[in-house]
């Protein structure tokens, strides 16, 4: 049988290209979501917040998932089933309860999520004890009380620190502190100054964990404090941010995958994938983005997959590849000719200042803009969408001042 | 009086499973103590997993003849035991021409070993390992090396043991023995529970890493284990396909060097690092260690830098001041010595096994094999087989990287002859938490699956309320 749409992952990517493309009359739309129930991350994060740019509330986490489901009320929802394969021709192997079974779809939306970076990735030294995990698996003990510590460590400083702080408080917990490597943390330092006040932990910059002690459970850590060996007494540690999208769908061979820069899935002006059947959106494209963002990411996918229904999206090659300097990564990461504008999307190696840049590869200048000294990680740029026929290759770059 | 034993086994190794099981097979009243909570406490829960051919032991060892009668065992029972044989065979790399010289010396000595293997130039490397660095300029392919899953082996030695009769004691240290009247005593350390004794007319010491602690119970130890750290690095599933056979270097006389190789789960794994250590107990990870070997694997896969990390462990191989391994009889005190099994265990536990059956018989009498034993199969955990997973009317996946379901998990923690004693055993019973993500999606559900029977996962530890 062939759907209109599959939808790989119920979070807020998903529900909400889902409830986009019902809106707009799509009748055939499958959520396929490999947990007992749709909602994603943040069914697990019981602070407030969830749903100020999509429901204009300010819901709790899982209040938030509910609100998702029912908003995309009219998909078919394959709960218990998990994607193990995407095919060309909009084929995608699903696991299912009854066993493995295969669909298909006009198109399909990879909406996969993020996780965060596990401690052997990190490769922090030390014993294997129990009570190390990352914020995620805490979160989500803390929401079904089975949390069996007291005094975690937090590592990081991304905003996702600060909500293992909040889960903590929740929980009646008193973290030992909140450290991060690098010497200044990774939001803006008012943020640290007021986690410092409301959760009374100490934030330290230049701290960095190097050594787990304990046999069976987490007894205390080595952490180099600004060029000091200390030891300091802890019952677990939140390993939290770096984050990496979920991409065990994105092998290589149906989609390619940008290994040297968002590790997501390459996509191009149109969130569509290397296959021209598949489309992705929300985190699974980048390290983190708040849920209100990837809900918006998840509208804009599935506008382009409604002109994909329609035959109307221009054709998937020829494509310019983009390219980053001076960038974590860029994305898309190839531009289809179109009319209109297209928003190149990038991540900054480092703060501070500067001009953000695009040129073709003959060095003519696209478009240029200043970036703030206090820009979010998040830099954008909108350019005229540039011709294949002029423009074989695409550079975007971040101009330090002073350079 | 407490019962007398034919047999007690010190150690639930590999080694101390495989001689566990060829007792009771043998048909022996055998008791197996074991200090931890679980199984594999020691040594051999973090190896590289590979089946060796004993190519490159020393001509006329015992550990070659034993890694050969091993390897050989295992090929016979593994399938009747449910037990995976990833057969890729291992391709020896030369790296420069001082490796390119010695090509020949070890193609000699495997041929003594009864080992053929066959010589390659730089394209026919190339050929077989596309992946492998440019200047790989020689080498050498070992047919038979293959993977195993280093768990599910001794679990399934020790549970053929344990359903044909065999007794396994868990917690149960033994701190001193005495032997009369042709009959050990082992006091086992008192836990709060009061002292407990066992008695067997000859104990096994298979105790890996404390095995000249436990010697002493018989004789001062004429070996002292002197611990070898190993790290590994396990890449993600993506960098499975990098290579296919076993990466080998040209080994120094200390060590086999560090190796690439597939495993049996599907992943791709680098290591190990050899670093003498005076701990017996703790294989602590270190940063600088990881880092090298990562940089290692990247000089030897140039493209394994664009592959995520998945795992890192370590291991301690029990080495001795001797090369060779530790195995004698003394038929005046009841007492068989398996020590210094120190990196080829997992290979030759089985013949091992068979060694100490026949020490057994020469100084102790004979056995009475049984006639008809049950061959009670393991859970399959390699992508090789099918796994209840992906199985019609499965239960629900709790573990999604690695497709563990809700009744595996439980089969591992109650339905099962010798279930999980700790999370470790838990996961190397099912793979849970071992995949990608390392727990990041499925540590809340495992740990409510697995409280009502390990409960200290989810109590607050002895320092928690700090
Ligand atoms: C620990 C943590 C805390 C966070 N806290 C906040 C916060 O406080 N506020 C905020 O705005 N954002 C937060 N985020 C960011 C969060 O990623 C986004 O808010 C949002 O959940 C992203 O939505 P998504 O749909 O892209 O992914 P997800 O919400 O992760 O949803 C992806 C879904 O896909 C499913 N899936 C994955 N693979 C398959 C497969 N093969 N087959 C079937 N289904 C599959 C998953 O089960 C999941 O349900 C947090 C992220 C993390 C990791
Ligand atoms: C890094 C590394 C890589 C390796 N790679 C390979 C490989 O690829 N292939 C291969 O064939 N081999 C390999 N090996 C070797 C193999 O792992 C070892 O040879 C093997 O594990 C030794 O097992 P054992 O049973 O002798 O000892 P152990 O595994 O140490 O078992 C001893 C057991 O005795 C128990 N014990 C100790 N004292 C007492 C006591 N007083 N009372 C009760 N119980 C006690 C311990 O708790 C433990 O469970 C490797 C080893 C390492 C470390």
């Amino acid at each position: 049988m062939n759907h209109d749409v599959i939808i790989i992952g119920g979070g807020p990517a998903g529900l909400s290209a889902a409830r986009h493309l019902l809106a707009s009359g799509v009748r055939d739309v499958v959520v396929i979501e490999r947990n007992p129930e749709c909602g994603g991350l943040p069914r697990f994060c019981l602070h407030r917040g969830w749903g100020a740019l999509d429901f204009g509330r300010l819901w709790r986490g899982p209040r938030y998932a509910r609100a998702l489901v029912e908003a995309a009320a009219g998909a078919t929802f394959l709960t218990n089933c998990a994607v193990t394969a995407l095919e060309p021709d909009g084929v995608v192997r699903v696991n299912t309860p009854g066993g493995p079974r295969t669909l298909r779809a006009r198109a399909v939306l990879l909406a996969t999520g993020i996780r965060e970076m596990p401690r052997s990735a990190r490769l922090i030294g030390g014993t294997r004890p129990w009570g190390v995990m990352n914020t995620g698996a805490f979160q989500e003990m803390v929401r079904f009380q089975t949390l069996p510590f007291r005094a975690p460590v937090i590592i990081g400083s991304e905003l996702v620190a600060f909500s293992a702080l909040e889960t903590a408080r929740h929980a009646g917990l008193r973290p030992v502190a909140l450290l991060e490597e690098n010497s200044s943390l990774s939001v803006p330092a008012i943020v640290g100054a007021a986690a410092r006040l409301r959760y009374q932990v100490p934030v330290r910059t230049g701290c960095r964990l190097v050594e787990i002690c304990g046999q069976d459970r987490v007894e205390a850590i080595i952490v180099e404090d600004n060029g000091a060996r200390r030891r300091l007494r802890c019952d677990s540690i939140v390993l939290s941010g770096r984050f990496v999208p979920e991409t065990a769908l994105v092998d290589g061979r149906t989609i390619l995958r940008d290994l040297d820069g968002t590790r997501g899935p390459v996509i191009d002006n149109f969130y569509r994938c290397t296959d021209p059947r598949i489309f992705a959106a929300g985190n699974v494209l980048r390290g983190v983005e708040h849920s209100g963002y990837v809900a918006h990411e998840g509208r804009s996918a599935a506008a382009a997959i409604l002109r994909a229904l329609r035959d109307d999206l221009p054709p998937s090659r020829p494509a310019i590849a983009v390219e980053g300097r001076n960038l974590r990564y860029v994305y898309p990461q190839r531009i289809v000719p179109s009319d209109g504008k297209t928003m190149l999307f990038g991540r900054s190696a480092r703060g501070a200042g500067g001009d953000l840049v695009a040129r073709d590869a003959s060095g003519r200048e696209l478009a240029r803009r200043s970036v703030g000294r206090f820009a979010w990680p998040r830099l954008t740029l909108e350019i005229p969408t540039p011709d294949v026929e002029t423009c074989d290759a695409l550079i975007l770059e971040r101009e330090h001042s002073g350079q | 009086m407490t019962p007398l034993f034919d047999l007690a086994v010190i150690g639930s190794g590999v080694v101390g499973c495989a001689v566990f099981r060829e007792s009771v097979l043998a048909g022996l009243d055998t008791l197996m103590i074991e200090r931890a909570p679980d199984l594999l406490a020691g040594a051999s829960k973090a190896n590289s997993a590979i089946l060796h051919t004993g190519f490159d032991s020393k001509p006329g060892s015992l550990e070659q003849r034993l890694i050969r009668a091993g390897h050989r065992e295992y090929l016979a029972i593994h399938e009747r035991l449910g037990l995976p044989l990833l057969k890729t065979g291992a391709t020896l790399v030369a790296w420069n021409d001082q490796d390119l010289a010695q090509l020949d010396g070890i193609d000699a000595a495997a041929r003594q070993n009864g080992v053929s293997l066959h010589r390659l130039d730089a394209e026919g490397v190339r050929r077989r390992e596309p992946s492998l660095a440019p200047t790989a300029c020689g080498g050498l392919v070992v047919d038979e090396e293959s993977l195993i899953d280093p768990w599910s082996a001794p679990l399934a030695y020790a549970q053929q043991a344990v359903v044909n009769g065999g007794v396994f004691l868990r917690n149960s240290p033994v701190a001193s023995g005495t032997y009369e009247d042709g009959a050990w005593t082992l006091r086992l350390e008192d836990r709060g529970e009061g002292e407990k004794t066992v008695r067997a007319r000859v104990v096994v010491n298979c105790a890996g890493l404390q095995g000249d602690i436990v010697e002493a119970i018989a004789r001062s130890s004429p070996f002292t284990i002197k611990p070898r750290k190993g790290q590994f690095i396990v890449y993600d599933k993506s960098a499975y396909g990098l290579i296919s056979s076993v990466i080998l270097p040209v080994p120094s006389p200390v060590t086999k060097g560090i190796v690439a190789t597939r495993t049996v789960f599907g992943n791709l794994l680098v290591g190990p690092t050899a670093e003498p250590q005076d701990d017996r107990d703790v294989a602590a990870l270190g940063r600088p260690q990881l880092e090298s070997l990562k940089a290692a694997g990247e000089r030897l896969l140039p493209s394994l830098a664009r592959h995520d990390i998945t795992a890192t462990y370590a291991g301690l191989r029990p080495a001795t001041e001797f090369s060779d391994y530790q195995i004698e009889a003394l038929p005046d005190r009841g007492w068989i010595t398996v020590g210094g099994i120190r990196s080829t265990g997992l290979s030759s536990a089985l013949g091992i096994a068979r060694h100490v059956r026949g020490l057994y018989e020469e100084s102790f009498g004979r056995c009475r094999p049984l006639a008809d034993p049950l061959w009670p199969r393991v859970p399959n955990l390699t992508e090789e087989f099918p796994r209840p997973g992906f199985q019609p009317d499965r239960d629900d996946i709790i573990c999604h990287c690695e497709s563990v379901t809700r009744a595996e998990i439980r089969a591992a923690l109650s339905d099962s002859p010798l279930p999980a004693g700790c999370i470790g055993g838990l996961r190397r019973r099912t793979r849970c938490m071992m995949g990608r993500c390392q727990g990041f999606y499925c540590t809340r559900r495992v740990v409510e699956l697995a409280a009502p029977y390990l409960p200290e996962l989810a109590t607050l530890g002895p320092g928690g309320a700090a």
